[in-house]
């Protein structure tokens, strides 16, 4: 008997000590399926709240996502197969004409870890961690950068400043990390990605300039940079706008020589650098490769075939 | 042309009709982006008082972008009924206003002088609306259109059934299209946004639901929302669909950034009216949103409510079953928070049907907007009180292939409960025949895909 038709087995147990009617099967009953620790919180003046932390059922987990909540269908077999299929929340149940109370919250609690991802800033010790220092486009805050995607996509004036200052100049790759729409993707695969692709171009012979970080960058303000740092090869590291799957996707833009107000056809975009996608180490490794091609080939983008 | 006033002591002056049309929108992000927006509240409502007194043969003697230059103006011009014009062309914008909220309007006065209407005139009288303003004066009107079955019809809120995969797995859209089915969802349409745009691609989705349609005898229309030149080539390779879909913009330019122009729109007409498996006369659907123009820099220094209506005006042209708009999803450069996507929502639905559109709206969200799953639940009951067509409908509000978010399958039956709506007539006796509904409520048996198994043809 296999975890689905286990709770199936459950619910129905459940549903006829509740005399109710199919289909109406209350889903929070079902979140308690796999806890063995039942409150009997009405006839305790103080309840404590001593259930291990291990024995929590994270909603967003998964498993939980991959549950069916529909109490009786018709084949069982049928709807697991179904489920297997797709990604899409299918197989929910529902409450009356509304949502099961463990669907709307799991929905709710992926869309609050996108949001918390799009607003908040990478955190400063990762990036003390990676050597990585900051610079600014013309942004001033998270809202100004969400509403006005031309001023991210150029620096501001103690931007240039500073990488005229601290950078390597006229190399063949100047790769460089930005928050983009996903502070939590620079943080779930940036130790990964730029080791793998910095020890990959080394192992190229390619020179490479000096790396650091964006905040408030859009993938257009790569362009100014390649003319301000006079890089053969442009790559950015960039966080993308969060899913309700992950709030963790990574992409690499790469350009060879880009220049402002060029086309967006002569980028070429490695997309999906999460964990369940492409994984950073192998991305990193992806990454050098292409910037290898791209210096032999002298193109990027739809001039480039990879 | 009066282009300037006095309010509360102060003179506002505006440079041109534009300039006009551009401030007296409400806020949005979008306009901000593009420098035309109003500087200050009171500049804004100075620019409403400018505009209501604003006659409309002012609107049709400067369209937003110029007549020799654009064919969306061209065809908008063209094809007004100037008999209807001539009778209005004098009236104030306050009067448009005031005529439509009146009692002694009916909705076929209505709907009779929209034929004498602009894109610009439209968006005028939108712009001087308050959002109970604009949802009283869409619940007058209804615009229905038949394909299979004809939708919008007074008393009903149909669905688009969007079973869309991340990896187009016909097996995997269509347990997503039962389970919605199962729902009573896909009345309007059961339509998937493909993630491949090929012409094999979208030809194999094709055949996929429309066998469905006719496995179980469903009374809808399907439809496969690829790149029109590339449904054109699945159809000519064979494959069946109802509709042509496509996303249009209020510009030539705009259209042409989109990858088509009006010849390939007649062309996919056509082939509907020859090949296609919709009874008609209705066979088209296209998509529209707020921002799109901007976007591909295709607005001419004009707003985002008047380049919105231009598409309305665009699309009246090719009689569609269904238009459209799909507010939420362009982002928060565009329209920044839930206030401006619900006001964009009730304005767009206005337009469409005020232009005498079959309108319907995708009521949605991205995770970088200030929005979330509350506020598009206001805003379909709103558009569903105002009489819209048809809301979307997908697994649990959470789209897996677009990565956004809109109505769940559940949305809309509950709305209907709320609203006292139905589906389309025919397909709720389908549904009552497969077991899924029942006095407008859905039975015990709803919400499971699987009770279609070992049925159908």
């Amino acid at each position: 008997m296999d975890q689905n038709q286990l709770e199936a087995l459950i619910r129905e147990v459940v549903a006829e000590v509740m005399g109710a009617k199919t289909g109406d099967v209350p889903a929070a009953l079902v979140n308690d399926v796999g806890s063995t620790v039942k409150q009997a919180a009405a006839q305790s003046q103080t309840v404590i709240d001593d259930i291990p932390d291990d024995e929590l059922v994270d909603i967003c987990s998964h498993e939980v996502r991959q549950r069916i909540l529909i109490a009786h269908p018709m084949d069982t077999e049928m709807m697991d197969r179904m489920r297997q299929m797709t990604n899409a929340r299918i197989g929910a149940g529902r409450a009356g004409s509304r949502l099961n109370t463990v669907t709307m919250l799991t929905l709710r609690a992926n869309h609050a870890q996108a949001r918390d991802s799009v607003f908040s800033e990478v955190d400063q010790a990762l990036l003390d961690e990676m050597n990585l220092f900051s610079v600014k486009t013309r942004c001033t805050d998270k809202n100004n950068y969400l509403t006005r995607p031309d001023m991210g996509r150029r620096l501001d004036d103690e931007g240039r400043a500073i990488l005229e200052q601290k950078c390597k100049k006229h190399v063949q790759a100047q790769v460089y990390v930005s928050d983009g729409l996903s502070s939590k993707a620079v943080e779930a695969n940036v130790r990964d990605i730029l080791p793998a692709i910095m020890s990959g171009l080394e192992s190229f012979g390619i020179s490479t300039g000096t790396p650091f970080f964006v905040e408030y960058g859009r993938v257009g303000v790569m362009d100014e940079i390649s003319e301000l740092l006079d890089a053969e090869v442009t790559c950015v590291l960039l966080g993308e706008r969060p899913g309700l799957s992950t709030a963790e996707s990574m992409s690499a833009y790469l350009a060879y020589r880009a220049t402002i107000g060029m086309p967006e056809s002569r980028r070429t975009v490695v997309s999906n650098i999460h964990k369940d996608g492409i994984n950073s180490v192998e991305a990193g490794a992806y990454v050098a490769e292409i910037i290898r091609i791209m210096l032999e080939k002298k193109a990027s983008g739809v001039d480039l075939s990879l | 042309m009066r282009l300037k006033t006095k309010l509360a002591g102060e003179i506002h002056r505006f440079r041109d009709l534009k300039d006009v049309m551009n401030k007296a929108n409400e806020e949005k992000s979008g306009d901000i982006l593009a420098g035309i927006a109003a500087e200050t509240a009171l500049q804004r409502i100075a620019a409403k008082e400018v505009l209501s007194n604003v006659l409309l043969s002012d609107l049709y003697n400067n369209p937003a972008v110029p007549y020799e230059d654009d064919e969306v103006t061209r065809l908008n011009i063209d094809g007004l009924n100037m008999t209807v014009y001539n009778q209005i062309k004098n009236w104030s914008v306050a009067e448009l206003r005031e005529w439509i909220l009146s009692y002694g309007t009916s909705e076929e006065d209505i709907k009779r002088v929209s034929r004498g209407l602009t894109a610009e005139m439209v968006a005028a009288v939108c712009k001087i609306m308050s959002n109970l303003d604009l949802i009283y004066a869409c619940n007058k009107i209804r615009i229905s259109a038949h394909c299979n079955t004809t939708i919008g019809l007074r008393g009903t809120l149909s669905t688009r059934l969007q079973p869309n995969h991340p990896t187009d797995n016909v097996e995997g859209i269509i347990a997503s299209a039962l389970e919605g089915l199962s729902y009573g969802v896909g009345d309007a349409l059961i339509g998937l946004n493909p993630v491949n745009d090929t012409a094999d691609n979208i030809a194999r989705c094709m055949d996929a639901l429309s066998e469905l349609k006719y496995k179980y005898e469903i009374p809808t229309q399907t439809c496969v929302l690829g790149h029109i030149t590339s449904q054109i080539e699945a159809v000519n390779k064979g494959a069946a669909t109802d509709c042509i879909f496509q996303s249009i913009a209020g510009s030539q330019k705009g259209n042409e950034a989109f990858g088509f122009n009006t010849e390939i729109i007649m062309e996919g007409w056509d082939l509907m009216k020859k090949v296609g498996h919709g009874t008609g006369p209705n066979v088209m659907y296209f998509e529209t949103g707020q921002g799109s123009e901007l976007s591909s820099d295709a607005n001419y220094g004009a707003d985002q409510v008047t380049m919105e209506a231009r598409c309305y005006g665009y699309a009246r042209n090719f009689q569609p079953f269904m238009v459209n708009t799909v507010v939420g999803f362009i982002g928060p450069e565009y329209l920044y928070d839930s206030r401006q996507v619900i006001r964009a929502g009730l304005e767009d639905h206005f337009m469409g049907k005020l232009t005498g559109i079959p309108m319907g709206c995708d009521c949605c969200y991205t995770n970088h907007m200030m929005a979330d799953q509350n506020d598009i639940e206001n805003l379909t009951t709103l558009l569903s009180a105002a009489g819209c067509n048809y809301v979307i409908g997908i697994p649990a509000s959470d789209d897996v292939m677009l990565n956004y978010q809109t109505n769940s399958y559940h949305d809309a039956n509950a709305v209907r409960e709320v609203l006292n709506l139905r589906p389309i007539r025919e397909f709720e006796i389908w549904c009552e025949k497969m077991g899924i509904m029942e006095n407008g409520r859905l039975t015990k048996y709803a919400g499971d895909p699987t009770i279609f198994m070992g049925r159908g043809k």
